[in-house]
């Protein structure tokens, strides 16, 4: 007992090396998660902050012909392009550089965000502000990438001139890092800087209120009916047989019916959060209906047996106490389905959400896209600037999803009973 | 008869609740000891403690001495595998493997690598099934489920299978309370017939049980031996009043 | 807008003359009124109240928008609600009890069916197009043929629809996939079941929750930025040319993505497994690991198989990983390290496209999806089976 043989030490070094792979396999498979989520915020943490650069902009009225009667016809007309590059070319550091090179510093966007501030202010027209203006994406590539200056000539994509006015401007504090909440108050576009998610979002959103809507009241309704009042003959285990194999269906299939029968055959629109959002309820419905029979089925039956012997019928001891017992474990079902909804892409291609949509939707009719989407159809895009929005993209995505994890697992942990 | 096992002031802690006070008993070779008492006053626990399973619970502090053939087992230089393999248990509910019933009494053998070749283990296990009085009923099939035998079938194979790996002790955690009362007497048969070869501690809520299958008898009481002594003694003599109550039954 | 405005007033107001003709006539209801409670008059006049607010201010605004429309239904909607509570609170307790069951029972019936109805219009909508299809392309052609290039003009006059390399491509990607996934899947569910104290549980299994919500567009894209591209560059420096959209990469990823599903899985077949038959084991004098691997794992073996087959019906049915990082080329091959395409992305590319809805390329689509869907069952079916089969032997 005391004096280990040979075979005795042998037995517990694998015992050892068999914990330690274990343990091993585990530290390994989490950091690699860590890992990957990691390079991703790196990659998107970069889209958060914008470089402006600060310009003194002359309203010249000779250039902004300003009707009052019809503000925004006439200061559409204005080419605030040329006001922005006449304001600049005052600037004495950009001395040697073409007109080109001064307008591919700023975004397309500013010109846009400075007839925004006209329109809204027209008393601006005659004098000279200091403007934060935009800057381009490949300005803020470069400031981001200081060590793409050392490529080839051919392969950089500012100029010399260029660069040494940008150093200039940040030495004496014309160029500024701010949050751009661009990303979060513009919908898609063509041009990566201007590129924002909020038509995802509230296309988002407006799906899995449809979702919701759908998927919840009918799945619970199955589930109670199947769990308390459903005779136990074959067809009724058939019914659930088929409802417990819908929740494996890859989420393609769903797509696929989607096509087929909600635009296909009932013309729902293609590509509104409507058809979207009852595609992703067919396939929440199973996951909201096992949750809510597995929580009916935790519920002692001597509870249910305490009420009969009161005289209760059994619609009021299905409503009255096993539903309200039983509440925690749908809802935490429910939140669950509704995480998977949320970032769930497949099925949404099929019925056609990946259209490029730049307006947020307006109601569930309009075209959308939902963020998943948004971030697959990003991805597809070759431009550097993209790729750094796709990862900002995800980084919102799995908040919002580790939110809702959050939730459910709070619910489960403070209401759930323990028999 | 020489004393096998002897413990010394044995405290035993789960977090904060002592389950176990200062608990002094010596055990007989050869001989069949009885842990007697009212439910949850610690003989699981106790008996835990002589094969060291209570090692894996969490929170848990043992303080004293437990000397088997004079040799503390709660020593560091002690090996928990092979102290296991010379104090066997069998517990309250039959759990064979779901293995076939060869397999079953092989197990223990194979894994201490007790057996050279096939037609040594073959021999091993017709002993101790033999030994368990299983053999006639099974000899036949012994590739069969071990979970396909009827309880009482099941409880002996698990004594089988402790008895395979050569014990010098056998601990039984009530082992009859699951069975029918036919089969409750053939294992008490059994235990009887064991007791030439092992020493045998047993957990039972039985009295009668306890009195007919046993030698010696320690009654616990809330986590403390309260006597301990020969079986007859305490059945008819008990010194104490708690035991006194116990056994004509006016609490318990 | 007038018209209906007219009607609709005329209909309430009808409504209102007959609850107040019911209320004032029928002998039970006079004993309504005089046991009705303060509670019950309250809210009945809450509810008109609210009601003729709501009439009033649509009376003024006469416009014509949808949100008008809406409002137009929940005030009519409510209006039925009061008359039909006020009704129901005269019957008789019993009667009125008997029919509230039925009609509930009713109602979680009809929720139930079209539950199922659901099942059932997956199947045969997908059917019913893939017949279609079969119209254009020989069912036998479809199923055997080694030739996909849907775009191309063939013999029929449609483009070649052999889904062979197809299947092929799937199989390879699930098979790397599985190989990472499984080993991995199940150390990790033997560790925590059997070696990790409570703490490191309680921290560890919701994290592997949480990497198995993870959408698979985050997988894909990093299959697409990082993995692969790493591949290939691995391939150039060691001489092994690796394509981009290599299967290899792509099965790394899917693999990486089936773990904590493997694990969350496998981890509660090992966990449901008793306590008695570890504890006889460990008395007996094995170790830890002997026990897990001579008693716990052979126990589980039904539940642990079970959750494979689960797990490569999900990477089978898998589409966003494959989409992003899988090519488009259907090729007969074995060879992991070249591009190969799955069933899911050619269901995928041969809907984003500007056809009609019957062409065949779109049919196509849905005879995959019907395979697919075939596949996927059937390993559901035969997971459930297995565990059904043990339960009965062992228990």
């Amino acid at each position: 007992m005391t004096k280990p043989s040979k075979l005795l030490k042998k037995r517990h070094r694998r015992e050892t090396r068999f914990r330690f792979y274990g343990f091993a396999t585990i530290v390994v498979v989490l950091s690699l998660l860590a890992l990957m989520l990691i390079s991703i915020a790196i990659k998107g943490s970069s889209v958060f902050s914008k470089a402006y650069i600060g310009v003194e902009i002359h309203f010249y009225a000779s250039d902004i012909l300003f009707d009052p009667t019809d503000p925004e016809g006439s200061l559409r007309k204005v080419n605030f392009r040329d006001v922005i590059y006449k304001s600049m070319a005052l600037n004495g550091d950009l001395k040697g550089m073409s007109r080109n090179e001064v307008q591919q510093l700023i975004s397309p966007g500013a010109e846009f965000m400075l007839f925004d501030q006209v329109r809204q202010s027209p008393l601006m027209i005659g004098g000279k502000y200091l403007v934060w203006l935009l800057a381009s994406d490949d300005v803020d590539y470069f400031l981001k990438n200081p060590e793409s200056e050392k490529k080839r000539a051919s392969e950089r994509r500012l100029t010399n001139a260029q660069m040494t006015f940008l150093l200039t401007e940040q030495a004496s504090g014309k160029l500024q890092h701010k949050f751009n909440w661009l990303f979060f108050t513009e919908g898609d576009s063509r041009s990566p800087e201007l590129a924002g998610i909020k038509g995802a979002l509230v296309g988002s959103m407006l799906t899995i209120l449809v979702t919701l809507i759908l998927a919840f009241p009918f799945g619970i309704a199955a589930a109670v009916y199947i769990e308390e009042f459903a005779p136990p003959n074959r067809l009724v285990r058939f019914l659930e047989l088929n409802i417990n194999n819908l929740a494996s269906v890859p989420s393609i299939v769903f797509g696929l019916l989607g096509l087929a029968v909600f635009i296909n055959l009932m013309h729902v629109p293609r590509s509104s959060a409507l058809v979207g959002g009852m595609t992703l309820a067919l396939m929440i419905m199973p996951t909201i209906f096992i949750a809510t029979r597995s929580a009916l089925h935790t519920v002692p039956k001597a509870i249910a047996r305490a009420a009969e012997a009161l005289g209760a019928s059994p619609v009021q001891v299905v409503f009255h106490h096993k539903i309200p017992l039983a509440l925690p474990g749908i809802l935490t079902g429910t939140i669950l389905g509704v995480a998977r909804a949320l970032g769930e892409s497949a099925a949404l291609l099929m019925v056609g959400m990946v259209a490029f949509v730049v307006d947020a939707p307006t109601s569930i009719m309009d075209p959308a896209t939902v963020l998943p989407v948004q971030i697959f159809s990003w991805s597809r895009n070759p431009e550097q600037g993209f790729e750094d929005h796709t990862a900002a993209a995800i980084m919102v995505l799995l908040l919002f999803l580790m939110a809702f994890n959050l939730v459910a697992i709070y619910i489960r942990r403070q209401f759930e009973h323990r028999w | 008869m020489t004393s096998k096992i002897k413990i010394n002031d044995l405290n035993l802690f789960y977090d904060d609740k002592q389950a176990l006070h200062d608990i002094n008993v010596t055990v007989k070779e050869k001989q069949v000891l009885s842990l007697i008492g009212p439910s949850g006053c610690g003989k699981s626990s106790f008996l835990r403690c002589i094969n060291r399973m209570n090692d894996r619970v969490e929170g848990i502090r043992i303080k004293g001495k437990v000397m088997i053939d004079n040799l503390d087992i709660y020593d560091r230089a002690v090996d928990v595998v092979s102290l296991r393999a010379r104090v066997g248990m069998v517990f309250q509910k039959p759990n064979p493997f779901p293995k076939s019933i060869y397999d079953n009494v092989a197990y223990g053998p194979k894994i201490h690598q007790q057996c050279a070749t096939k037609g040594d283990m073959d021999h091993v296990v017709e002993k101790s099934l033999r030994r368990a009085g299983l053999w006639e009923e099974v000899k036949d099939r012994l590739d069969h489920a071990g979970t396909g035998l009827s309880g009482g079938q099941q409880q002996r194979l698990c004594i089988a299978r402790a008895i395979a790996v050569n014990p010098e002790i056998i601990l039984m955690d009530e082992p009859c309370s699951a069975l029918d009362p036919i089969a409750t007497a053939k294992v008490e048969e059994l235990i009887d017939e064991l007791r030439e070869k092992y020493t045998i501690i047993i957990v039972t809520h039985n009295l009668q049980q306890a009195a007919r299958v046993s030698q010696q008898t320690a009654f616990f009481h809330m986590g403390r031996l309260v006597e301990a002594g020969e079986t007859g003694e305490i059945f008819t003599n008990p010194t104490d009043e708690r035991t006194q109550g116990y056994i004509t039954g006016r609490f318990g | 807008m007038g018209f209906e405005l007219v009607f609709l007033t005329a209909a309430l107001i009808a409504m209102v003359c007959v609850v107040i003709a019911y209320a004032l006539l029928t002998p039970s209801s006079q004993s309504y009124f005089s046991s009705v409670s303060r509670k019950n008059l309250t809210s009945i006049t809450i509810v008109g109240l609210l009601s003729l607010l709501l009439y009033l201010i649509f009376l003024t605004h006469d416009e014509d928008t949808p949100a008008i429309r809406w409002s137009w239904v929940f005030f009519i909607g409510v209006g039925l609600w009061a008359v039909s509570w006020v009704l129901y609170k005269s019957i008789e307790y019993r009667a009125r009890r008997r029919i509230l069951e039925g009609l509930i029972r009713g109602t979680l019936l009809f929720s139930a069916v079209l539950a199922v109805l659901v099942t059932f219009s997956i199947a045969l909508s997908l059917i019913y197009e893939a017949l279609r299809f079969f119209e254009f392309v020989p069912i036998l052609d479809f199923l055997f043929g080694t030739r996909w290039s849907p775009s191309a003009i063939g013999p029929n006059g449609v483009g070649y629809f052999g889904a062979v390399p197809l299947f092929l491509g799937t199989f390879l990607i699930t098979g790397i996939a599985m190989v990472l996934a499984i080993p991995t899947g199940l150390l990790c569910a033997i560790y925590l079941s059997c070696y990790a104290s409570d703490r490191a549980r309680n921290i560890i299994k919701p994290a592997l929750e949480l990497l198995a919500g993870i959408p698979t567009v985050v997988y894909g894209f990093f299959a697409l930025v990082a993995i692969s591209p790493l591949l290939r560059n691995t391939g150039e420096i060691v001489g092994i040319p690796i394509a981009t959209e290599s299967a290899l990469g792509v099965g790394i990823v899917m693999g990486f993505m089936i773990i904590p599903y493997i694990a969350s899985l496998s981890e509660d077949v090992l966990s449901s497994i008793p306590k008695a038959l570890k504890e006889g084991s460990l008395a007996l004098g094995a170790t830890q690991s002997e026990t897990i691997k001579r008693v716990i794992v052979p126990s589980a073996i039904p539940g642990i198989m079970a959750s494979f087959l689960l797990a490569m019906s999900r990477a089978i049915g898998e589409t966003m990983i494959v989409v992003m990082a899988a090519g488009y080329s259907a090729r007969m091959t074995a060879n992991p390290l070249e591009a190969v395409t799955t069933v899911t992305v050619q269901i995928v590319s041969l809907l984003t496209g500007d056809q009609e809805f019957s062409s065949p390329k779109t049919l196509a689509a849905f005879a995959l999806g019907l395979m697919l869907l075939f596949i996927t069952l059937a390993l559901n079916l035969v997971a459930m089976a297995i565990v059904r089969h043990y339960r009965e032997k062992y228990d």
